[in-house]
């Protein structure tokens, strides 16, 4: 596998920052993989323009940020407007099409999917909508396989919300795989 | 045991002037300790910086001479990680309430079990009788060479309110009573705090023409009262003496045991 | 083997390393942003009936585990920048009155409350003459969790090794950062415990009464044996003492027991160095774009190399100088104004050859960065 950088951003309280660390941590742990994540502190986690930069790759990783990603998740259109510009050419672009309205001028495959409406049409709690975004990620780029990420959400998530969870992943998995 | 048997005789003549309350104190302590039966190696004495603070040198136990106003966070590492140790932590009033204030009060607020004794003899005496934050108002002082202006904490005021479960006072005249007051102290189970009112003829009693030793020593006499006694119900003013808190209260390093009870089950 | 692989951030492989090492003891006070090694011990600690204690400020942490340490707890406090400034006082303490301890300083911006969630290495100089005094200290650091880990271990090892305070100098990028941990199992790293006296009950025991060797039993306060310990110069009885001799033998100890052991002390990797004509000077995670760097530009066949200082102080002096003996050029790659670079200067034969490829906005250094300076040194332009 070639090194896979990717720029998951939102805003706080969307799950951005849980959704990087489980797609890491899944790499790391269950793809026997090595991945680095790291993440933007302060005023931004609490409310504002968040971002969390994760590279996995097959090979030691030294320098952890990334500059231009391959894989760019922007889950609200400030985060969009900031970074779509750098964006890999050829990488590909995935938005929530009811946070983000795309102007298509991007050097990159885009991939926009009603992740949000879907997740509070089918299960009615937003909470699940990052694991949701993990699913259709999965499903557009193959980074992993899903049941390494299943199996990492399952590590972070209490025991009676696993189900919930799978559920909210299944559907972004599907959502992207009927997009294909 | 003699009270000599406690003393590290290599390390005399102490330090402090003629007339200093604090040896007074210091045989208030060591006759607590003896009549109380402690062994000599479960006690440990921690201070800070001062004359006060002198004291751990003097005698023969587990003895930490920390920095200026530490005593009591370096005592709580060892009070926590051994908490069969008797703790006691002779301060000065500069020492205990102003660079170590903050100390104070949260030793206090965990009800830690430390003994505290707060030797009030309301000056600076080692850097040459600067005001402390217990001169209060209109004290000549080096730094207050116009009087203070600043206000002075009440210690067991201040003890009471910050969750000590044990507060005391006593002076350098009533040797006795401070002996009887330190037994309870020691032998209670939470943060003890006992002030004791010193008296330093050097520093203080010079500059605010208090006379010597023997008539600061009529000063403690004089212008305290025991609490509940009949002259302290005629003149309030006087400053009350005796025990004003003995309560049980939860204790920090019993507690903490709990929290390992706990936390190693919820592990297995 | 499976719960042995983490993925974690740098400030928990720090936990790992130090439970690993065998801590007994902790207390601190919440700052960003090393607070993530507090609420972990604080769980952690507990669980295998160590003591964890979160004290009213970052002074009385570090006397909490001044007075822990004495009675023969291995143990540690975590601050950053304005707590690292605190903790000066009693960081001499301990150095003084020789009791081992590690302080983690997970660096931040500065000076004052600076820059509190973004990367700095400007406590480097700090860690060595932050306290009053003539004296000598250890710092170490790391740039990746396998040596965080690594080098908490050794930071317990080399406090109890040389009864000192030991500064372990992470920085945000490091601390904050995720990636993969694999916790060693036990036995494979060496743990040093402390050195106690075999002196029975009842016999005189000085505690500042240093072996043939150089070094010094201790007896854990509180115990068998009852003795003074003081913060002013003192005597081998551990009492206080003027007398000049005994001043001038106790200072020239203190400085000499670290200072006659750097080659002990030395902790460092080597990157693409054997035949390197251009040396990086890096540390912490600086030294990730360093390496990150050199390795691709030795793709390209440009001889490149990287030497990582893991052990800040005592400064490696006579190990720079080696390295880069054959060097066109050095470059200190650290996120300051030159900290490490006036180390550098000052260990190599041509101080004219040393560069510095710094970056001090918050931003965590980049190869790229690195490289712009490197290309204007070749003569490449820029």
């Amino acid at each position: 596998m070639k090194r896979v950088r990717i720029v998951f951003s939102g805003s706080g309280g969307q799950g951005v920052i849980t959704a990087a660390i489980i797609l890491a941590e899944a790499a790391v742990i269950y793809a026997g993989k090595n991945a680095v994540q790291s993440q933007s502190y302060g005023a931004a986690a609490r409310g504002g323009a968040t971002r969390s930069d994760i590279i996995i790759s097959n090979n030691d990783i030294h320098f952890p940020g990334v500059i231009q990603p391959n894989v760019l998740v922007c889950l609200t259109q400030e985060a969009y407007n900031l970074y779509s510009p750098i964006i890999r050419p050829g990488g590909t672009l995935l938005t929530d099409s009811r946070y983000v309205k795309t102007t298509r001028n991007v050097d990159a495959r885009q991939t926009e999917l009603p992740m949000y409406d879907t997740v509070m049409e089918q299960i009615g709690k937003p909470i699940v909508f990052n694991i949701c975004v993990l699913g259709a990620l999965i499903g557009s780029t193959e980074l992993l396989r899903p049941g390494a990420l299943i199996k990492a959400v399952a590590d972070r998530v209490p025991k009676n919300f696993l189900e919930l969870n799978t559920k909210a992943f299944d559907l972004g998995l599907s959502l992207a795989q009927d997009n294909l | 045991m003699a009270i000599q048997d406690y003393l590290r005789q290599r390390y005399f003549p102490h330090m402090w002037c003629p007339g200093c309350g604090h040896g007074t104190i210091l045989n208030s302590l060591l006759r607590a300790i003896e009549e109380l039966e402690i062994e000599k190696n479960d006690l440990v004495i921690t201070s800070g910086i001062g004359c006060s603070a002198r004291i751990s040198g003097y005698v023969d136990f587990h003895s930490l001479h920390t920095m200026h106003g530490r005593a009591l966070p370096c005592a709580t590492g060892v009070k926590l990680s051994r908490p069969h140790l008797n703790v006691i932590v002779p301060m000065g009033d500069g020492d205990a309430l102003a660079i170590g204030g903050n100390h104070f009060i949260h030793a206090a607020r965990r009800n830690i079990d430390i003994t505290a004794i707060v030797m009030n003899n309301r000056i600076y005496g080692m850097t040459g009788g600067q005001f402390s934050p217990l001169s209060g108002p209109g004290v000549n002082a080096t730094t207050a060479p116009y009087k203070t202006i600043d206000n002075s904490f009440d210690t067991v005021k201040l003890a009471i309110a910050a969750g000590a479960s044990f507060v005391a006072r006593s002076t350098a005249y009533h040797a006795q009573e401070s002996t009887d007051i330190l037994k309870k102290a020691i032998q209670h189970k939470g943060f003890s705090v006992v002030e004791i009112l010193s008296q330093c003829p050097t520093h203080y009693g010079r500059k605010n023409k208090e006379g010597d030793a023997a008539s600061m020593l009529e000063f403690h006499k004089k212008n305290t009262a025991r609490i509940g006694s009949k002259a302290l119900e005629k003149n309030p003013d006087l400053t009350p003496r005796g025990i004003f808190v003995d309560v049980d209260t939860p204790e920090y390093c019993a507690e903490y045991e709990k929290i390992i009870a706990v936390a190693s089950k919820e592990k297995m | 083997m499976k719960n042995k692989i983490k993925f974690i951030q740098g400030n928990e492989a720090c936990v790992e390393g130090a439970l690993y090492a065998g801590i007994d003891f902790f207390a601190g006070y919440p700052i960003t942003p090393s607070t993530e090694i507090m609420e972990h011990l604080a769980r952690r600690l507990p669980e295998r009936g160590g003591k964890f204690i979160q004290m009213e400020d970052e002074i009385a942490s570090m006397c909490a585990i001044i007075g822990a340490s004495l009675t023969g707890r291995k143990s540690m406090t975590a601050t950053s920048g304005p707590g690292f400034s605190l903790k000066q006082e009693a960081i001499g303490y301990a150095c003084m009155t020789e009791i081992p301890c590690v302080i983690a300083n997970v660096q931040r911006g500065g000076p004052s409350t600076g820059n509190p969630t973004h990367v700095s290495q400007g406590d480097v100089n700090q860690a060595r003459w932050g306290t009053h005094g003539d004296h000598s200290i250890i710092a170490l650091t790391a740039s990746n969790h396998q040596d965080v880990f690594a080098m908490t271990v050794d930071a317990f090892n080399l406090a109890e090794t040389y009864r000192t305070p030991v500064i372990l100098l992470l920085d945000e990028a490091v601390g904050h950062m995720r990636e993969k941990l694999i916790v060693p199992e036990e036995g494979e790293l060496e743990i040093v415990d402390r050195l106690r006296t075999a002196l029975g009950r009842d016999v005189d025991y000085h505690p500042y009464l240093p072996r043939e060797d150089g070094r010094l039993p201790m007896s854990d306060f509180g115990g068998e044996h009852r003795f003074n310990v003081t913060g002013l110069f003192h005597d081998m009885w551990g009492f206080p003492s003027n007398n000049p001799k005994v001043i001038n033998e106790l200072l020239r100890h203190l400085v000499d027991k670290i200072e006659n052991n750097v080659q002990a002390i030395t902790r460092y990797k080597e990157h693409c160095l054997d035949d390197a004509e251009y040396i990086l000077v890096s540390y912490g995670s600086s030294a990730r774009s360093a390496i990150h760097l050199a390795k691709s530009r030795r793709n390209r066949g440009e001889k490149i190399g990287v030497l990582e200082l893991q052990s800040l102080w005592p400064f490696p002096t006579e190990l720079v100088r080696e390295k880069c003996s054959n060097a066109k050029a050095v470059l200190v790659v650290e996120m300051n104004m030159g900290q490490v670079l006036a180390q550098v200067k000052a260990a190599v034969e041509k101080p004219d050859r040393v560069f510095l490829a710094n970056r001090i906005d918050g931003k965590l250094i980049t190869p790229s960065d690195i490289k712009k300076l490197l290309r204007v040194i070749q003569g490449r332009g820029v």
